[in-house]
């Protein structure tokens, strides 16, 4: 503390540019609010330690929520709970930046306990500063994970119990239970003494990060005088009688000495190495095509593709939406399908256009392909007046009975087990539909099987059953 | 001598500066509503030894200003 003048650390934005309203220079917490005291330390510690513009601070769910109005710092607000997972990502993308989350009871124990654990469990390299006051206190003051056996509060208005509810979950013991993290301390706000106990501590958690030290959380037991219902100087005393004797503070691991840095470097990923890791090629067919030698009734298809799992229904759209692409064409491909991956009933929607796609699903499809006789059944009636259905005469016993659309019966089954295998049956699809429907060309859809197909020894018998397809129509 | 400002406008009230000096320096300034609405923390003028505590204490980020040292300012 060798400063002359105490004043608003420079961890803090000069202004809250980004709190609406006219009130730009205090805060949106309650009088006396526990976050208010954590804020100004985590200020004071990013501005001490000189990491403020490398740091990217968390926001959770919960009052500290706007975290961001705050801190002269980068910042994400994640979904509830999910600041542990979002650090992850951030710290291992950028080992450069220092990754703060910050987080409340309900945030941090209760729907985010277990993206907490597991953070912990795998030592990230991050630091979090977790606000305990017993109470949910955006939402109105409801019980929490942590609240405190007999408190009242809005959802326990006689007190908690443990019968009912069961005892309150201490964070920093239950992740002291871990082998991975560093650093793990509880302190509180109740006076001076502790809140420079605190002041120490968010200072080490920090410094823990920057040396690549690995995990390091503090608890901090932080007053919320509003849904205690106490004035705001009683609620330090309310720290005192009630959380410190079951919350015990301390440093509970601390083994940040005993650990060589680890600094990671940034991940340099080029175009080239994405396109390696996903087995995509570089060499692609490509053609500037317009729609236009395509029958006007074929152009932009909305088409479904519907059978049992294990027919193939799911490439079979994403080979149709890979050779659109080669052409500069708009595709989008959604798959739906129950938990089976072989067995149950499958679909595809694609759309292929040369305009905008307004959305991918298809309801009303101008082209059906229905494999089986569940999926002609179910879908038949959905077929735009005009379209064309293609279905598999080897399976389905009766023909569709709509007049106003194209029917096509083709044995698609039977024509892949003369091939040798009944799972051709999708190509054989893509087949007739390539050849009654002019959009699109053999070598196209041949090379955007190359894509799709992963396996090389397969592809030269696919493009076999695409041929027979297509002489089949 | 040692001595805090307290930015009138900052200040919610809560207290938490006149419980924590140990010096018992600071007041609630009761002919004082500030734009906030709130009676704000006054400076009695004298007996601030520029501990600090004050400062850590308040839970605004501008509220108090602390000189330790003489006329800095």
């Amino acid at each position: 503390m060798a400063k002359d003048i105490l004043r608003k650390p420079g961890g803090f934005m000069d202004t809250f540019v980004y709190k609406p309203g006219h009130d730009k220079k205090n805060t949106h917490y309650c009088p006396g609010c526990g976050h208010g005291i954590l804020h100004k330390l985590i200020a004071e510690a990013l501005e001490d330690l000189g990491v403020a513009d490398r740091t990217i601070m968390i926001s959770p769910v919960g009052c500290s929520v706007f975290v961001y109005y705050y801190f002269a710092t980068g910042n994400i607000q994640v979904a509830h709970g999910r600041a542990p997972a979002v650090a992850t990502g951030l710290k291992r993308a950028n080992p450069d930046s220092i990754v703060i989350s910050y987080q409340g009871d309900g945030d941090l124990a209760a729907i985010g306990g277990n993206n907490i654990l597991q953070a912990a469990n795998r030592g990230e390299n991050i630091t979090v500063f977790f606000v305990n006051n017993a109470i949910y206190g955006m939402t109105g003051g409801q019980m929490a994970p942590t609240t405190l056996v007999g408190q009242k509060t809005m959802t326990s208005p006689y007190g908690r119990s443990v019968e009912n509810e069961g005892h309150p979950i201490k964070i920093v013991e239950l992740l002291n239970a871990l082998e991975s993290p560093a650093y793990l301390e509880r302190t509180t706000l109740e006076d001076s003494k502790n809140i420079a106990k605190t002041r120490k501590a968010v200072r080490k958690a920090i410094q823990c990060q920057i040396d690549g030290k690995g995990f390091s959380l503090v608890e901090v037991l932080a007053m919320c005088p509003s849904q205690w219902r106490v004035s705001p100087v009683e609620s330090k005393k309310w720290i005192t009688d009630n959380m410190v004797p079951y919350f015990t503070p301390g440093v509970k691991r601390d083994v940040i000495d005993e650990r060589e840095g680890y600094y990671p470097e940034r991940p340099e990923i080029g175009s080239e190495t994405i396109l390696e890791l996903l087995g995509l090629r570089k060499e692609k067919l490509f053609r500037d095509r317009s729609m236009s030698d395509v029958p006007e009734k074929y152009r932009n298809p909305q088409i479904k593709v519907a059978g049992f799992g294990g027919q193939g229904v799911l490439l079979l759209g994403q080979t149709l939406a890979e050779a659109g692409m080669r052409y500069g064409w708009n595709v989008s491909w959604i798959p739906s399908y129950g938990p089976e991956m072989r067995g149950g009933t499958a679909n595809c929607q694609v759309n292929i256009s040369e305009g905008p796609i307004g959305s991918p699903v298809v309801d009303f499809p101008t082209i059906l392909v229905a494999l089986n006789k569940p999926s002609l059944d179910k879908f038949e009636e959905s077929v735009q007046p005009g379209g064309i259905i293609f279905y598999n005469t080897s399976m389905i016993d009766r023909k569709p009975a709509r007049t106003d659309v194209e029917v096509i019966g083709v044995p698609f089954s039977e024509i892949a087990d003369e091939l040798g295998n009944l799972r051709f049956a999708n190509m054989v699809v893509v087949g007739s539909i390539l050849a009654k429907t002019k959009l699109i060309e053999m070598d196209i859809v041949k090379d955007a099987l190359a894509e799709v197909i992963h396996h090389k020894k397969f592809i030269e018998p696919n493009i076999v059953a695409i041929e027979r397809g297509a002489s089949a129509v | 001598m040692p001595k805090i400002v307290v930015q009138i406008d900052h200040c919610k009230g809560c207290g938490m500066c006149i419980d924590a000096c140990p010096q018992k320096c600071i007041e609630e300034d009761s002919d004082v509503l500030n734009k906030l609405g709130y009676h704000p923390a006054k400076y009695k003028g004298e007996g601030c030894i520029g501990c600090g505590i004050c400062f850590y204490t308040c839970p605004e980020p501008d509220a108090i200003i602390v000189y330790k040292k003489d006329e800095v300012a």
